[in-house]
């Protein structure tokens, strides 16, 4: 039962963690941000429930609203079909669902005493936030396969080059890294759950509808467009409709889409880290 | 050399001061018991001394390491138990530990030793792998101070160890502090109201009151302080504290505490 070697040895070990050169830094900051992931993996593991909820609502959007719409014709979608048009749209708003109330486990987290734990420990803030990020966007991975073989049942065209593929997954990762931040930095200016719940419900149907998610931007009043255009998740949506469709054209372009995706996180993230340590206080 | 030394230690929240300019010191492989009703500023001070709330002014330092300038040096060198649970009912005991050993940079190929060198040290080997949400109450507190230990802190804080636990729970805590001192000289600060542990386990204990300290010393010479023949350290704690009806902590404070209480009862 050796527990230590009585001393500091260990503690000096690891005392410098910036040090070195910069690559081994950068490398042990990714391998803080994928322990983090790791955890919540972990948790998914142990019960996966949440995973099998969480795909009934893309479902009925897509067998419901998105066949009956495609019968209207109301919307002009251009030579696509609706069904085709609103597929992305729907990936782009489960994956939003799941990460908008993502930072509620923050705040439980706190209460639990959880979270005092990971702030005591040596870990950078950022990489905390970041973590949470990607634990978020392993959650909408799966999201995205589950709608993406959907859509294929559905008769939507989907690209399978695998190029194609990758962009897909990786602009689902961005949004719920993005949402889940944003959803992050409410958590710690709120504090409780109750306010955030009330405030959750009041952001996702204005984020939802003043975006291109199921309909296009052109259609929209003025104004409208113009809160779009500042939407994030227009451009997340645009990204997916560009790369999930067969034919699929951007209209935003792909480098502005991934550019705006990245810039957002980085902000929210540099916002989240700040605001972090003090969801304990 | 102190292990720990705080100079006017302060923080306000507000009008209210809940730790009025502290000054303290503890000498290495000491335990410490901090004392006092709710709202004295116990926790307030704890949650400085372990980086996690930055002080109003005033300042602090633990192993060498100042808590302002160097708040990740000291990090390295603390463990902290935290008065709620802080392990994850969702994971089992294993992988508790094994994210702990990873965050604090264990190296990967000691990080199996060392989480199962925990595990031992809290006669939890048996419970690995179940799911926390299983364990009883004093399982999860063995399993939280195991997690606190798992980097070999030279300096571990611990926020009401034995709240809520059943007597033979809290002598098995008590077992592990006190093994731990011995073999690892491992220096300890801990809050409690239990004034049983204090008096069993703590070298020297202050009493907090109003965010400042009423009394310090040994149990012995606290006792002679209010020259107690036969006074116990209730006696000395209601002397020093007693002047308060109303004390008890805000109504969040009471609502985790008796949350925490629940939980692991």
């Amino acid at each position: 039962m050796r527990l230590s070697e009585k001393g500091a040895q260990p503690a000096v070990l690891a005392s410098r963690p910036w040090s070195g050169n910069p690559l081994a830094a950068l490398g042990r900051f990714v391998y803080k941000v994928l322990i983090i992931a790791e955890l919540d993996a972990r948790k998914l593991r142990h019960d996966p429930t949440e995973l099998f909820m969480r795909a009934v609502q893309p479902t009925l959007w897509l067998l419901v609203f998105g066949q009956v719409f495609t019968r209207v014709r109301a919307i002009p979608t251009g030579d696509i079909r609706y069904l085709d048009f609103m597929a992305p749209g729907i990936l782009a708003q489960s994956v939003l669902f799941i990460a908008i109330f993502y930072g509620i486990s923050v705040i439980w987290e706190r209460d639990l005493g959880i979270l005092h734990k990971f702030l005591v420990s040596p870990t950078p803030r950022t990489a905390l936030v970041l973590g949470k990020a990607l634990s978020a966007g392993v959650r909408g991975l799966v999201q995205g396969l589950f709608i993406i073989l959907l859509a294929l049942l559905l008769g939507v065209k989907v690209n399978w080059h695998p190029l194609a593929l990758g962009g897909v997954l990786l602009t689902v990762l961005l949004g719920a890294a993005i949402f889940s931040t944003f959803s992050l930095i409410i958590a710690c200016l709120v504090k409780t759950r109750e306010r955030f719940m009330g405030i959750g419900q009041v952001l996702t149907m204005p984020l939802f509808f003043a975006s291109n998610a199921i309909y296009p931007i052109a259609i929209m009043p003025g104004w409208l467009q113009a809160i779009s255009r500042v939407n994030p998740l227009s451009y997340q949506v645009d990204a997916l409709r560009t790369l999930m469709l067969v034919g699929g054209v951007s209209g935003f372009g792909l480098g502005v889409d991934f550019l705006v995706m990245f810039a957002v996180l980085a902000v929210l993230v540099g916002i989240g880290a700040r605001l972090y340590p003090t969801i304990v206080i | 050399m102190s292990i720990l030394e705080t100079h006017s230690l302060t923080r306000r929240f507000g009008t209210l001061t809940a730790v009025d300019a502290l000054n303290l010191s503890i000498e290495p492989g000491e335990m410490f018991g901090l004392l006092g009703p709710n709202g004295a500023g116990k926790t307030t001070t704890i949650k400085m001394l372990t980086t996690l709330l930055p002080p109003t002014s005033g300042g602090a330092s633990v192993a060498g390491y100042d808590i302002i300038r160097q708040p990740a040096a000291v990090r390295r060198v603390i463990g902290y138990v935290p008065q709620m649970i802080s392990a994850d009912g969702t994971l089992t005991g294993y992988e508790n530990l094994l994210i702990i050993a990873k965050l604090y940079d264990v190296p990967r190929a000691e990080q199996e030793k060392r989480v199962r060198a925990a595990l031992d040290f809290v006669g939890l080997a048996d419970s690995a792998d179940k799911l926390v949400r299983a364990y009883s109450g004093g399982m999860i507190r063995r399993l939280e101070i195991a997690q606190s230990l798992i980097h070999h802190p030279q300096m571990l804080f611990l926020d009401e160890p034995t709240i809520g636990l059943d007597p033979n729970a809290r002598r098995a805590i008590w077992g592990h502090l006190e093994q731990l001192r011995h073999e690892f000289g491992t220096t300890i600060l801990l809050t409690t109201h239990l004034m049983e542990e204090a008096d069993r386990l703590c070298d020297r204990v202050a009493i907090m009151h109003l965010g400042r300290i009423a009394a310090i010393g040994t149990p012995a010479e606290l006792k002679a302080s209010i020259g107690g023949n036969g006074a116990t350290l209730e006696d000395v704690f209601v002397h020093y504290t007693g002047n308060t009806l109303d004390s008890g902590g805000t109504y969040r404070e009471t609502l985790r505490e008796r949350r925490t209480a629940r939980r692991l009862g």
